[in-house]
């Protein structure tokens, strides 16, 4: 399901083209373009201010959008048709849950089954309660209830009209941090069981890397790069996606012939993805994460390569702050039992077992050239 | 899931970032029903005419009664703060014994409706009166007269320095204490830290409460009749009884100047709001030695506000109906009149206030907070001016709005209003704004989502303005007195009937249940604000 059906355009099921969005003078969102197909689970991924909660609102029907047009199943749903939020048959998890205080969690499932018989109702609340693993908390009210049951219970509410599209506002920034990890994985597979065509919206990358068959990476009111997590995340389109997803270190390198040469020595050429002929000569940035590079003690005959300026201990591992003999910051992972110097003259080494990314110099911004 | 697949192609407004047209429409009808008794009264005064208003202005009385407005003011003033400030302090930084009792001791004269307080010690320290009698075996002749100043300042002051002890209390209980430890370890007595740390840091609340007990002094109007001193209130009314028209309107608007005058003193005084809250260390000032005076004090004032107007109702209560004045006697009729004007008042103020609060709690357009500000002028326009104001405005018009119980009820819920606005306002504030949004992409329309999610959320809020504004009108006096048609008797025009005919005793029964129903209406302002005594 995670690349397969990219081309089959019967099975767009949501369709944004060319959004716009302003509040007063400052326009949030320029010119969005996006598509979601059926099934899917979509995760909107950028820093706070991006612009990614209007652009679920918009989609939900609770904001307008100044232009463009919004498409649910080929009916375009905004401007002059613009549909309301309560025709749209799009359901929202908000980002605090918005439970409705003063009924009980199997009230709140039933709220919007408004067209069922009684007896109706009540199976398809039963059988949503047992989805989210919740049969014995229904009559309980939204206070008495733990946050990752409040979670359970605005997913079950959200699914119970079987809408079309299931909008995610930041569905885990209310929760402890172990319960997200254990509820990403819960939400994962409640919407793959109700197959459900999903959007969520996320400024943490491995949120959105872990549960999402794809990302949308926003900046600043644009889409970045939309592609299956593994894509975006080895093969960033710009600068700022990997500065976004992951620690990121940029090696200045000239290209020469089938070698790039950087600091750290000589790169294979077949080593850079898709680096054409008309780049040779040309100078180069070439994308290193942490676990792409080592470093190691300086033997005595050996021309250190950088200095090791700090250490951080992140559990199992440490990353290690280097400057480059040139000046340039690299990071670098190390296994906490591993024997590194945490300080003074290093030899640093690129040991990459895939492809590396690269962007032209020119694209650096203005201050770093 | 919704089914219908209905487009709304019509060209309205954008319902959910802009306000909807209706409610906007709703808010500014009620803005501008508010404002237009004041209007009224302008465009009346425009019609006397300039020498005319000029040698009336000029009459050595008018500025007669603007002086003994303004000293009254001032002095009651004064007094609420030198009452309230140490008696906050006393109850909340110092070790008082009982200081829960006293606390709530102290709050109480809030209760109780100063024209009753003016008429109860009228009755016990005038000449002849209840407390002159029991002097009177001791061979005392006289005691210092009640009518005038003095007695308007000690009713008006005993009535309403809890305004200023509640909102002081208040500041001084939030106040971070550790200030204090370092100003001391900086240093300096305790005097000095009071007077270089505390002060400043509670100024802004103690003229938040001055504000409001001057505001009451200037517009009272039953002290001041009773205890015979004539401001602008009283002399308002009695002109207006004595067919100075003319004279009554232009006093009206300087009324109402000299009320904008005391807010724009306020927001001077205000200042900058510099205060910090927090810090929970418990620094309690040891009183030692003064304790039995600090309680004496709490006592003495508490019990003249309280122990009077009780010992002096009661007393008329058992004094039975000897000298009965049948015309005069007490009749259910009266309460049942009281509570149907009071209802049909809470029940128009919370349908009114709806809209503005609404709008005003969840649209914040340019309009919205023009016209919740615009409520307001019903708190600060003096009861006997909006009175008067409709009065005018209902002669003009003629049958069947004047004189009708339609007058009376608009003037109650153009004064009451900000109470229910108020009330109704912060619960739509504690709304989530997710929630009706949740039930909108349920299935539920704008109304749908309104009705059946935020009403039921709002509820308190929406019975405890209603409550509030019922209350309040129970007691209201000056508009009742000018707007009432003839013969429609309340508990309070009976009381004011009795007091003018000088049967005292027949005040007895409408007093002490107006009274309990004061106690009502601070029983649902403590519930709903969460005002702990401890």
């Amino acid at each position: 399901m995670r690349n397969g059906r990219a081309d089959a355009e019967s099975d767009v099921v949501l369709e944004l083209d060319g959004l716009k969005k302003s509040y007063g003078s400052e326009e949030v969102i320029h010119d969005l373009s996006l598509s979601v197909r059926e099934g899917e689970i979509l995760t909107l991924l950028g820093p706070s201010g991006c612009g990614k909660t209007t652009t679920l609102r918009l989609l939900a029907g609770l904001e307008r959008p100044d232009g463009g047009d919004v498409r649910l199943n080929g009916r375009t749903v905004s401007g002059a048709s613009f549909v309301p939020p309560e025709e749209r048959g799009v359901g929202v998890v908000f980002q605090e849950f918005a439970l409705f205080p003063h009924l009980t969690a199997r009230e709140n499932i039933a709220f919007g089954l408004v067209d069922l018989s009684e007896e109706e109702r009540e199976r398809r609340v039963d059988d949503l309660l047992e989805l989210v693993d919740l049969s014995g908390q229904g009559e309980s009210y939204p206070d008495e209830l733990s946050g990752g049951q409040q979670q359970r219970v605005a997913l079950a509410r959200s699914l119970a009209p079987e809408p079309d599209i299931l909008l995610l506002d930041e569905p885990f920034s209310n929760l402890d941090v172990d319960l997200r990890v254990q509820m990403r994985e819960e939400v994962r597979r409640i919407l793959k069981e109700a197959g459900v065509t999903a959007i969520s919206v996320t400024h943490d990358q491995e949120e959105a890397l872990s549960i999402s068959d794809r990302v949308a990476v926003m900046n600043d009111g644009d889409l970045e790069q939309a592609g299956d997590p593994e894509n975006v995340f080895q093969h960033p389109e710009s600068r700022f996606v990997a500065g976004f997803l992951g620690y990121a270190s940029f090696i200045p390198g000239h290209v020469a012939g089938d070698c790039v040469e950087t600091d750290l020595g000589c790169v294979p050429r077949e080593q850079i993805h898709g680096l054409a002929p008309e780049y040779d000569q040309t100078r180069i940035d070439v994308l290193v994460r942490p676990d792409d590079v080592s470093v190691r003690a300086c033997g005595p005959d050996e021309e250190p390569s950088g200095r090791v300026t700090a250490r951080r201990y992140l559990g199992p591992t440490f990353l290690y702050e280097v400057e480059l003999e040139t000046g340039e910051p690299v990071q670098c992972m190390h296994n906490h039992d591993e024997d590194v110097p945490d300080s003074g003259p290093v030899v640093v080494e690129i040991e990459a077992g895939h492809e590396l990314a690269w962007f032209p110099r020119e694209q650096r911004p203005e201050d770093e050239k | 899931m919704a089914t219908e697949q209905r487009t709304t192609t019509d060209d309205g407004p954008d319902e959910s970032s802009d306000a909807p047209l209706g409610l906007t429409l709703a808010s500014g009808a009620v803005a501008a029903a508010v404002v237009l008794p004041v209007l009224w009264l302008v465009k009346t005064s425009l019609d006397v005419g300039l020498t005319e208003a000029l040698s009336l202005l000029a009459r050595p009385t008018t500025l007669e009664v603007f002086v003994n407005s303004t000293v009254l003011v001032a002095v009651t003033t004064a007094a609420c703060v030198a009452l309230g400030v140490p008696l906050a302090y006393l109850t909340v930084r110092t070790d008082l014994p009982f200081h829960r009792f006293w606390t709530v001791a102290v709050s109480l004269p809030l209760v109780i409706p100063s024209y009753i307080g003016a008429f109860a010690f009228v009755s016990a320290f005038g000449p002849q009166g209840d407390f002159q009698r029991l002097l009177a075996p001791l061979g005392v002749e006289r005691i210092p007269e009640i009518y005038g100043l003095q007695g308007a300042v000690l009713v008006l002051t005993l009535y309403t320095y809890p305004y200023v002890y509640i909102t002081a209390r208040a500041s001084l209980k939030s106040m971070d204490t550790t200030l204090i430890d370092a100003a001391r370890t900086l240093e300096h007595s305790r005097w000095d830290a009071f007077k270089r740390v505390t002060l400043p840091q509670i100024r802004p609340a103690v003229a938040a409460g001055a504000l409001l007990a001057s505001l009451y002094a200037l517009s009272d109007f039953g002290t001041p009749s009773i205890m015979r001193y004539d401001v602008f209130t009283r002399v308002i009314y009695v002109e207006f009884g004595a067919f100075g028209r003319d004279t009554a309107t232009l006093l009206s608007l300087q009324l109402v100047g000299v009320t904008f005058v005391i807010l724009w003193l306020e927001s001077k005084i205000r200042g900058n709001e510099r205060t910090s809250a927090g810090g929970r260390s418990r620094d309690v000032v040891p009183l030692g030695a003064w304790k039995l005076p600090a309680m004496a004090f709490c006592a003495s004032v508490a019990g003249l506000a309280l122990v009077v107007p009780l010992a002096i109702l009661v007393t008329w209560l058992g004094a039975g109906n000897a000298s009965v004045n049948q015309s005069l006697a007490f009749q259910w009729e009266y309460v049942f009149n009281s509570v149907s004007v009071s209802t049909a008042a809470a029940l128009v103020a919370i349908v009114a206030g709806l809209p503005v609060a609404y709008l005003s709690a969840r649209h914040s357009t340019r309009l919205s907070p023009l016209f919740e500000r615009a409520t307001y002028v019903g708190y600060a326009v003096p009861g006997v001016v909006l009175g008067l104001a409709l009065v005018f405005f209902g002669s003009s018009v003629g049958a069947p709005i004047y004189p009708s119980l339609y007058l009376l009820v608009f003037a109650y819920v153009i004064r009451f209003l900000p109470q229910a606005v108020g009330s109704l306002r912060a619960s739509f504030l504690r709304v989530d704004p997710s929630l009706p949004e949740a039930a909108r992409t349920l299935g539920r329309t704008s109304v749908g989502a309104f009705r059946h999610v935020t009403l039921p959320l709002v509820a308190p809020g929406l019975f405890g303005g209603a409550a509030l504004v019922f209350l309040t009108t129970m007691k209201e006096l000056p508009a009742t007195l000018l707007l009432r048609p003839s013969g429609f008797k309340t508990l309070v025009t009976h009381i004011w009937t009795a007091h003018a005919s000088g049967y005292f005793g027949q005040a007895a029964i409408p007093a002490l249940v107006l009274l309990f129903v004061s106690g009502l209406s601070m029983l649902v302002i403590i519930t709903q604000e969460g005002y702990d005594v401890k």
